[in-house]
């Protein structure tokens, strides 16, 4: 049966390979929770740093929040996060409404505009809106930070897409029974809709959390960081010394509520991203 | 059913306006700005029309930099990060058990913030007073000396550089070439074992071709990505990275528009539209090219 | 209530042609009496659906007006007009449970219509009751059979009291057994609501089978309206003939003589006072009697025994189609290897029309 032998030891070898790559994904994970655990003194005693921590301490989670303010990073991006998503559904749901439900003049050609403006790429219109929000005297303000990212053409043709496929008779039937556009979008199209919008909710809320380049430019006062730049401000201005453990504790502090929230939603997370996500 | 102009234009209002203003505008205002030359931001007055700013980013030494760095992060990345997924899918496709745990676990890279992520490599691979960190003691065990990767020499930088986006855009390499394997009909692999094909030639002639409007895909998008990266080198060599050497592309845009080296809207708007045309050409070459070769069902 | 309509025509742009129109109905003139069950029959594509959208309102029509009783709908808004719509694959809401759905079009009821929640479930469950589905309530649509959706949606446009109920295509997506089924039950709760009922159906004994009145529509015109057994027993012309009845009924080149109906050389049938001229002669498969003096000569094909009746297969020079076909009892036998049959026709089951207008003479 040597081929029977020969496909197995296949098999480990795809294992074997399959774990180290899964080795690689953890390591830095369990290096910073290992790291955020050691007290100050024994990580920097350890010139060979220990796998395990000797003493585990919780004293780093406290002084992350006592002496730097990430407590108010998390509030402030807690607020952005929510404020954008929020707005940003209730800009994108009527207008795919619209697209997918109304009969109106001019209908193909905004929709075809629309479609072009989403390989726009946001490097190219940032400058402007830096400037426009600047002149507006909206930075350090929410307002300036989720101004500019309540709309996607993106997410707007994926729900209009999602609404087309509700067979036209549901409408007509609703429309019979004397029911309102609106309220067939809120009770009908919506609800059937429902995995599609709570995709794009999750999608929108991974965008947020980690939006670096926007709130950086927009807040220099560290009373509307958000938890990218407060990270950044931390490393480099951090707790008046090279507090490593510390700065790891914050970094768990921050790395934890989207962890959580993909190991709650993990199917719908991984199709939503298959079906319409992409990385930055 | 009649027409509802006016109830339809109000629905889209709120998306048209945002647009209009977040995107529309910005778009003609940064044409603007690019031809501009020596804008003044505090007076927002400028000196003439032409090429200058152009011809200013291109002799930037900095920006040649940040161009060379962002140019070596895509032609190393954007190859190694494409077949190494496959490979890792094509894994994961030819076994059962373990196979969601180890899905999940690929996919986490995704949901962290790559700030903070990238913190965690940076003490690894960081030489210190204190630690020469946990990669250079695995290089010594090995035999190797010790590199300071952060703060050391250009090839080293590049190397954990490279190392972290390939860590970060794994997840939904690995996710999307997954799906596109699973959704391979099982009919053509059962058809070809029936034929008596060797596994080689089974993904050579069907599980490649198949899923090459896949691949094509993520090397596009790879393509688009890599040539935008920035957070990635912030969080390994923090803000300042014209003195670190890693500059890129992008990172020269936000310098120029903000910080201790900001303030020059025009520079930054002729980087952004260099940035844009050398994106717009590699992809029109790169679907010019898979239209050719990528085998459609 | 009655509905009438005055000359109702719908034309669309065409999709292949720019500026060219497809005319969907074309001067439709009826009135639907009140109380009564409709079919609106025809081929697929002849305008069937449309004629129900408007009336329903779903669409507005070129010319021509609707009436229900002796209000002018013409102009106004479905939800206005009162009907109540089952579509062909029903259209439920999948998000809402049978009881849900069926309370729906109440929830829109404004003004002194409104009702408390108390009343809708208390309509919501009499509806169900009346179409059999009251121990199906917290159910979600897809956990019922295509018969029980079917329903559902029946409930659905009957709980508001409609003036008129309209089905489109209401039995296409049920299987064979479910259709004989369901048909009987439409046409028990039709009687038991008496609601004027309108529906639409490309088959002809669907059509026939529950009826109080058939439309036969083809390419957007009425062809014929009647009693099912009247039309049946006398087509207004080819078209009406070919659609009704199965097996088809079987048509031949033929000729009126001197008093006498021609097919070929033979005689077949006495015509007293027919003028002579070209006819289309259409023979319903009841119509032939073996008869081995019978006038009417054709060439065997073939015996299908189906108990009761048997099928004689034949064929002959002068038919248009594959081959004729004649059922008849299977009291009578044929010798195997037997190359001609002959047969007398039943005076009644034959019908002349016109070559060119292909009208009935």
């Amino acid at each position: 049966m040597i081929e029977k032998k020969s496909a197995s030891f296949s098999r480990a070898l795809i294992y074997f390979f399959l774990a180290v790559w899964a080795l690689i994904v953890l390591f830095p994970f369990y290096w910073m929770i290992l790291t955020s655990l050691k007290s100050f003194a024994s990580y920097n005693s350890e010139y060979i740093p220990r796998f395990i921590a000797t003493d585990p301490t919780l004293e780093n989670y406290t002084s992350a929040f006592q002496a730097v303010p990430l407590g108010r990073y998390f509030l402030n991006t807690l607020i952005f996060t929510v404020a954008t998503t929020g707005l940003m559904m209730l800009v994108i749901i009527p207008a795919a409404f619209a697209f997918a439900r109304l009969q109106f003049k001019g209908r193909n050609a905004v929709f075809a505009l629309f479609l072009s403006l989403m390989m726009i790429p946001t490097e190219l219109v940032i400058i402007t809106n830096y400037v426009t929000i600047v002149n507006w005297n909206m930075r350090n303000t929410y307002l300036g930070l989720i101004l500019p990212s309540v709309t996607s053409v993106f997410y707007i043709y994926l729900l209009k897409e999602n609404f087309e496929a509700i067979p036209d008779e549901l409408y007509q039937a609703a429309k019979v029974d004397g029911t309102s556009d609106l309220k067939y979008l809120v009770k009908v199209m919506i609800p059937i809709c429902q995995p599609t919008v709570v995709t794009i909710i999750i999608l929108k809320v991974i965008e947020c959390w980690n939006s670096y380049v926007w709130p950086r430019l927009i807040t220099y006062d560290a009373n509307y960081f958000l938890v990218s730049n407060g990270i950044q401000e931390i490393r480099e201005n951090g707790f008046g010394r090279e507090n490593t453990p510390a700065m790891m504790a914050a970094v768990v502090v921050i790395s934890i509520p989207l962890i959580v929230l993909f190991l709650v939603f993990r199917k719908k997370i991984m199709a939503g991203v298959s079906r319409g996500g992409t990385k930055g | 059913m009649k027409k509802n102009n006016l109830k339809a234009w109000l629905y889209l209002l709120p998306a048209i306006l945002f647009l209009g203003v977040f995107m529309v505008y910005p778009l003609i205002d940064v044409c603007v700005y690019s031809v501009e030359e020596n804008y003044n931001f505090a007076s927002q007055s400028f000196t003439g029309i032409g090429a200058g700013n152009f011809r200013y980013v291109l002799s930037d030494p900095y920006f040649v930099q940040a161009l060379k760095n962002t140019f070596i992060i895509v032609a190393i990345t954007v190859p190694l990060s494409t077949g190494f997924a496959l490979l890792i899918s094509l894994g994961l496709s030819s076994i059962k058990a373990l196979r969601n745990t180890f899905q999940t676990v690929y996919f986490l890279p995704y949901v962290t913030n790559t700030l903070a992520v990238g913190l965690v490599f940076m003490i690894l691979f960081k030489k210190t007073a204190y630690t020469d960190g946990m990669v250079n003691l695995l290089i010594n065990k090995f035999g190797g000396a010790s590199v300071d990767f952060i703060e050391g020499p250009y090839w080293a930088k590049m190397f954990v550089m490279c190392f972290y986006t390939v860590w970060v855009v794994m997840p939904f390499k690995i996710l999307i070439l997954t799906s596109a394997l699973a959704s391979v009909n099982q009919d053509y692999y059962k058809a070809a074992k029936v034929d008596g094909a060797t596994s080689g030639r089974i993904f050579r002639k069907i599980t490649l071709p198949m899923i090459s409007p896949t691949v094509f895909y993520l090397i596009i998008t790879g393509f688009i990505g890599a040539f935008k990266a920035y957070s990635d080198e912030v969080a390994l060599f923090g803000t300042n990275l014209n003195a670190a050497g890693m500059n890129t592309i992008v990172g020269y845009v936000y310098d120029m528009l903000y910080g201790d080296s900001g303030g020059y809207p025009s520079y930054a708007a002729a980087a952004a539209l260099i940035l844009f045309a050398i994106v717009f050409t590699i992809t029109y070459i790169n679907l010019t090219f898979s239209k050719n070769k990528v085998q459609y069902m | 209530m009655k509905v009438v309509l005055e000359n109702l025509t719908k034309r669309f742009p065409s999709r292949h042609k720019k500026g060219a129109e497809v005319i969907a109905v074309n001067h439709f003139n009826f009135e639907i009496p009140d109380g009564q069950l409709i079919g609106l029959l025809g081929p697929s594509g002849c305008g069937k659906s449309t004629t129900l959208n408007l009336i329903s309102g779903l669409e507005t029509p070129t010319e021509g007006k609707v009436f229900f009783g002796d209000e002018d709908v013409t102009n106004l808004p479905p939800e206005e007009r009162g009907v109540g719509l089952v579509f062909q694959n029903y259209a439920l809401y999948p998000h809402l449970t049978v009881e849900e759905n069926i309370i729906f079009p109440l929830q829109n009821l404004k003004g002194a219509q409104k009702m408390s929640k108390e009343a809708m479930h208390q309509k919501a469950v009499e509806t169900a009751k009346l179409v059999q589905i009251d121990g199906l309530m917290e159910r979600k649509p897809k956990e019922l059979s295509g018969g029980q959706q079917q329903r559902v949606a029946i409930a659905r446009a009957l709980v508001k009291i409609p003036k008129v109920l309209l089905l489109d295509e209401p039995l296409s997506n049920l299987d064979a057994r479910l259709r004989l089924q369901t048909r009987e039950e439409l046409r028990r709760i039709q009687r038991d609501t008496g609601v004027t009922t309108i529906f639409v159906t490309h088959d002809q004994e669907e059509a026939m089978s529950i009826s109080d009145l058939i439309i036969v529509m083809k390419e957007g015109v009425v062809h014929q309206i009647g009693k099912p057994q009247d039309v049946y027993d006398e087509p207004a012309n080819l078209f009406v003939a070919q659609f009704l009845g199965t097996p088809q009924i079987n048509v031949f080149h033929g000729e009126v003589k001197d008093g006498k109906l021609y097919i070929g050389e033979e005689a077949v049938l006495d015509v007293p006072g027919r003028k002579d001229m070209p006819v289309w002669v259409g023979i319903r498969p009841e119509g032939f009697i073996p008869d081995d003096d019978g006038p009417f000569t054709c060439r065997m094909d073939r015996v299908e025994v189906m108990g009761r009746d048997v099928s004689v297969v034949s064929t002959h020079p002068l038919m248009t189609g594959r081959n004729i076909r004649s059922i008849i009892s299977s009291e009578n036998r044929f010798k195997p290897g037997q190359e001609t049959v002959r047969f007398r026709l039943k005076p009644y089951k034959v019908f002349l029309f016109d070559k060119e207008s292909e009208e009935r003479v």
